[in-house]
């Protein structure tokens, strides 16, 4: 822990259970995140995730509903924009369009007041503003640095997209920021544009050493220019690493998912190092679960070895797709169907044997194992949770008004095509493919989320019906308070372990 | 056949209606040009109207007058309807609608009962009617039009602008100012102009708090509901007629133009 | 700078960090400095002081007698005339006629405007709605001139003619804003369907020109029926408008206070002219949708 301490100094940025809540519906969910001086950190993260608010709140655009902002130890959640050392590169550039390249750029260092090295009466340092020509040199060499040498005079309007974002970059960088922001900068190009742009960001980073915080949903993007990425969802942070931990080891089956292609399973843990799935045994490198608990668990396609003769799982070869470099093949084994990647190409229909190295299968806690809501009995046999009313079987002699607890595990819900099949409604947020099922998210109107094991497949967005069997339902007294705030904890722990483990 | 038909009856109707739109306002154009006292009278050509009216001087302080009155609260106008085009554009929820009913006030009311209102307020304000009155009047009355040609042009802008000036170390009245009033100035110039010719054109609110203040509709009103028609009236509408279309015509072109000039640019 | 920067931040918490962070949840948080609502606030204050304050001395002359004693009578004077319920009358009929002629004229017209032979011409728009600029009262001089050639001598009729005259362009643009924004595809579907081209005028853009036929209906009818200056100029005491009668109260200082009553009922009428127009557009676009 005494590295702990030195590291912290070294933190520029700190957010410290920052959550936003706009009219109801909250944005971002109690995160604690610490930048390094000179960083690049993405965040990383789908449309809606919170990134981008996170990223407004640390510019000074939006006002945490609580929590605190340090930079450089200093509190700034209240701080106003204007007065932040820090700088952003906004999406769609935000140049002022009546003012050429000259003017926008030097925008900044106009106002900027720097200290003469002087001090008045009190002791104060006297400021001054930059001479013409000092902005004129500032602005020349950044111009430089963007490669926009002899666009001094041009109007924005006659740019193209690729040179206003330079511009965009430049008018930010020259106020020598202590962090520069960039909220997906690179969403507005071309493809070919972004690919140049992200090793020129990258460049730049190293170049001029400003701490970079730097929001989009491109995972490839996050994966290739950053130093830690910060993979969002919901307003909450799912992991925070280096690119290559995230990819190798994502905290969890959402992380998994997200970044790259993978094979996302539910196995059991039978001991230590040893994981039980499509009803075989693989030695793994994960310990510490309990014995027999089930989790996630997540196998790169290109850690899946095939061969005709012997491995640990026989599979039929579904379908062969050339990728360039590789043949990416569906292969069916048990109950799961796979996909690998392998330079050597097997036909449709032909039976293969897969194995799969302990260093290729990484072990995942279970976010959730079960659905868990507290409710209120209403009748002898129905149940009130999530705002509807479901019928359940009462062995334990609950009476009307009891609250209880209600557990219904991810199998046992029915999703319905029409919404009014089921008890109540719901919207789909989340799907993912799990090898047999997909596990997919539903959000419910009183913004109760279910997870639910169906071998259906249904697209983000659908409406459905929530529709419950009676056996299924298992209620019992309800607990003192404990479980409501554990439930954020996994998250957030493995924020920190990510962090302390660096 | 029944297709030209069609079109020559729809060419017909239109060419009939901007003939009763315009052939008033002809007749008195040619009729400016005769000397005859009586309406609808033609004794000679002769330019003695012109010369009458370019030597009456109550017609020319009157001209005077409603240029200076409609100049100056134009220009008030603009400035504050611009600041409350952007103020109530950032508003939310009950106070946005509370501010819009506010501006929305002396746009439905009747002109008759805000004059009134005027000038029974300024009695009991003890200010005398005059040049005082008449600016605030107007000003009060135009500037609801500078919000509604100024607010289209806020709601185009890019959201980050505003943020981009703060973020460059601008307080928020300089980046008000520097970044998003010169973003507006398209719609402040519209706003000045229709501003400018309301107040250029009122004759109901000025007619309660004028005081001795004379300006052209005022001129007109009483010369035509009070002294009978006096022929002078002739030219000086003729005057009024011809400028204003001009000035319509040259503006309509121009904005016309250079929306073509945009397209072709943006192409 | 440093330093600067810690004054900045002591200054907007007035707090050390630490301290904050114990009751973070309880306090709202603030950004200091103003905010882009506050740039209404100059208008808004000149409103209240120029605009709604006046309304209220206008109450108060409306209840009070001459001396200043609280009274309706202004209002029974009202009520109890015969012959001012009878200009009301005439003068809502006259606006009312005013409103039905520019509407019969100005549809047609808009429909042609908007219509594929004329394809929007820009320039004949703008003839059309030119005049609006120019003065009303040249506009009546110049109509008097014209009514006294073709000897029309009726009050009513010259009354009528003046106001259709003066008011048609506000009557012609919402129509034909309303039909030249309209979908064309619409138009083409319901010939598609079978419907002739006035059956399509009838049953497709007639309706859902509901909205510009409302705005066009309030921006004639309301200041028909406050105006005076029009009947002053070409019609007699016969067709006195209700502005007319306000007009006269206000010319003596002794008829102030029936002037407001007056004033009021007028502005009265108006907000409820507004609110109906409201709901009407408003039913419209549900029912119709956005157009």
């Amino acid at each position: 822990m005494a590295t702990a301490t030195r590291e912290k100094f070294d933190n520029i940025i700190e957010i410290k259970n920052v959550t936003k809540v706009f009219d109801g519906i909250t944005a971002v969910d109690n995160v604690n995140l610490a930048v390094r001086r000179g960083e690049f950190v993405t965040l990383l993260g789908p449309s809606g995730c919170g990134k981008t608010t996170l990223l407004r709140m640390i510019a000074g655009f939006e006002l945490p509903t609580s929590g605190t902002i340090l930079l450089e130890k200093q509190n700034v959640t209240t701080m106003p924009p204007h007065v932040r050392p820090i700088n952003t590169v906004f999406q769609k550039y935000a140049l002022f369009p009546h003012l050429n390249v000259f003017k926008n750029i030097a925008f900044g260092l106009k106002l900027k007041r720097i200290p003469t090295g002087e001090f008045d009466k009190k002791g104060n340092p006297i400021l001054r503003k930059y001479t013409k020509d000092e902005i004129a040199e500032k602005v020349e060499r950044v111009l430089k640095l963007v490669n926009l040498e002899a666009y001094g005079y041009r109007g924005i309007t006659g740019l193209s997209g690729g040179q206003q974002q330079r511009v965009a970059i430049a008018r930010a960088i020259v106020c020598e920021p202590k962090v520069l922001l960039l909220d997906e900068p690179l969403g507005a190009l071309d493809l070919k544009m972004r690919k140049e742009m992200q090793l020129e960001l990258a460049a730049m980073h190293k170049n001029i050493g400003i701490t970079f915080i730097y929001v989009t949903h491109d995972q490839e993007e996050a994966l290739t220019m950053s130093d830690k990425v910060v993979v969002m969802t919901d307003g909450a942070v799912q992991q925070y690493g280096t690119p290559k931990a995230i990819y190798d080891e994502p905290a969890n089956a959402f992380v998994a998912d997200f970044i790259g292609e993978s094979n996302i399973l539910s196995g059991v843990m039978k001991e230590d190092f040893l994981v039980e799935f499509c009803g075989a045994k693989f030695k793994c490198l994960d310990k510490g679960f309990g014995k027999d608990e089930r989790v996630d668990l997540v196998v790169r396609p290109e850690d899946i070895e095939i061969d005709t003769k012997k491995g640990m799982l026989e599979g039929k070869v579904v379908s062969t797709v050339f990728k360039g470099t590789y043949y990416e093949m569906e292969i069916l084994a048990g109950d799961y169907q796979f996909t690998v990647q392998n330079t050597v190409e097997r036909l449709p229909d032909e039976t293969v044997w897969l194995s799969i190295k302990p260093d290729g299968i990484h072990i995942m806690k279970k976010l959730k194992t079960v659905n868990e809501y507290v409710g209120e009995v209403l009748t002898e046999n129905t149940v009130e949770f999530c705002g509807g009313e479901f019928e359940f079987v009462n062995t334990d002699g609950f009476e009307r008004g009891d609250e209880v607890k209600v557990q219904i595990p991810f199998d046992k819900i029915e999703l319905t095509d029409d919404e009014d099949d089921g008890v109540i409604g719901a919207n789909v947020t989340q799907t993912l493919y799990k090898g047999s099922y997909y596990q997919v998210q539903v959000y419910t109107d009183d913004d109760n989320d279910f997870l639910v094991d169906t071998v259906d497949e249904w697209d983000i967005g659908d409406r459905v019906g929530i529709k419950i069997n009676a056996e299924n339902i298992t209620v019992t007294k309800k607990e003192e308070e404990s479980e409501k705030s554990e439930k954020i904890e996994p998250a957030e722990n493995e924020a920190e372990e990510a962090e302390d483990g660096e | 056949m029944s297709r030209n038909v069609k079109s020559c009856l729809i060419w017909a109707f239109v060419g009939l209606m901007l003939a009763v739109m315009y052939i008033p306002i002809l007749i008195l154009i040619i009729y400016s040009f005769t000397g005859a006292k009586a309406l609808g009278v033609w004794s000679g050509f002769s330019f003695e109207l012109y010369a009458d009216l370019f030597t009456n001087e109550s017609i020319l302080g009157a001209f005077k007058n409603s240029f200076i009155l409609a100049f100056v609260s134009a220009a008030l106008a603009t400035i504050l309807g611009t600041t409350a085009a952007i103020g109530i554009f950032h508003m939310k929820k009950w106070r946005k609608s509370a501010s819009n009913f506010i501006a929305n006030i002396t746009m439905e009311n009747a002109e008759i009962v805000t004059g009134v209102t005027f000038m029974m307020f300024f009695l009991a304000l003890r200010l005398p009617y005059g040049w005082a009155t008449l600016i605030i009047a107007h000003t009060m009355i135009t500037t609801p039009y500078v919000i509604l040609s100024v607010t289209p042009k806020l709601s185009q802008l890019n959201p980050n602008l505003y943020e981009a000036g703060l973020d460059l170390g601008a307080s928020p009245m300089r980046s008000v100012f520097t970044v998003i009033v010169p973003q507006l100035i398209p719609g402040m110039l519209s706003g000045f102009v229709m501003a400018f010719t309301l107040s250029f054109d009122d004759f109901i609110v000025s007619k309660f708090v004028n005081g001795s203040v004379e300006t052209i509709p005022v001129y007109l009103y009483n010369a035509l509901a009070k002294r009978g028609a006096d022929p002078t009236l002739r030219a000086l509408s003729s005057v009024l007629f011809i400028a204003v279309l001009t000035v319509l015509i040259a503006l309509n072109v121009v904005s016309a133009k250079r929306k073509k000039k945009a397209q072709k640019a943006s192409a | 700078m440093e330093s600067n920067v810690e004054n900045l931040i002591n200054a907007t918490t007035g707090e050390q960090p630490g301290a904050e962070e114990k009751a973070p949840r309880k306090t709202k948080l603030k950004i200091r400095g103003m905010k882009r609502s506050a740039f209404a606030m100059p208008y808004l204050a000149l409103s209240i002081v120029f605009v709604i304050v006046p309304l209220f001395i206008m109450l108060y002359y409306a209840f009070t007698d001459g001396d200043g004693n609280a009274s309706v009578a202004n209002f029974v004077h009202f009520f109890v005339r015969p012959n001012i319920m009878a200009v009301m009358g005439k003068s809502f009929l006259i606006a009312l006629l005013t409103t039905a002629v520019c509407l019969v004229l100005a549809f047609p017209l808009a429909l042609a405007l908007s219509s594929t032979t004329l394809n929007k011409k820009f320039i004949l728009v703008m003839l059309f709605v030119l005049p609006m600029w120019i003065n009303s009262l040249l506009r009546t001089y110049a109509v008097k001139i014209v009514l006294y050639m073709l000897e029309i001598s009726n009050a009513w009729v010259a009354v009528t003619i003046g106001m259709v005259y003066d008011f048609f362009p506000f009557m012609l643009l919402p129509l034909y804003s309303v039909l030249s924004g309209m979908d064309r595809s619409l138009i083409e579907a319901s010939q598609d369907l079978g419907a002739s081209p006035l059956k399509t005028v009838f049953k497709v853009q007639l309706p859902l020109s509901l909205p510009g036929i409302v705005s066009g209906v309030l921006m004639v009818f309301m200041p028909t029926v406050s105006t005076f200056a029009i009947s002053d100029v070409l019609g007699d005491t016969s067709t006195y408008m209700f502005g007319n009668i306000i007009n006269q109260w206000f010319a003596n200082s002794g008829g102030w206070n029936i002037g407001s009553a007056y004033s009021l009922l007028l502005l009265i009428l108006i907000a409820a002219t507004v609110i109906l127009a409201n709901k009407i557009t408003k039913g419209q676009a549900e029912v119709g949708g956005v157009l």
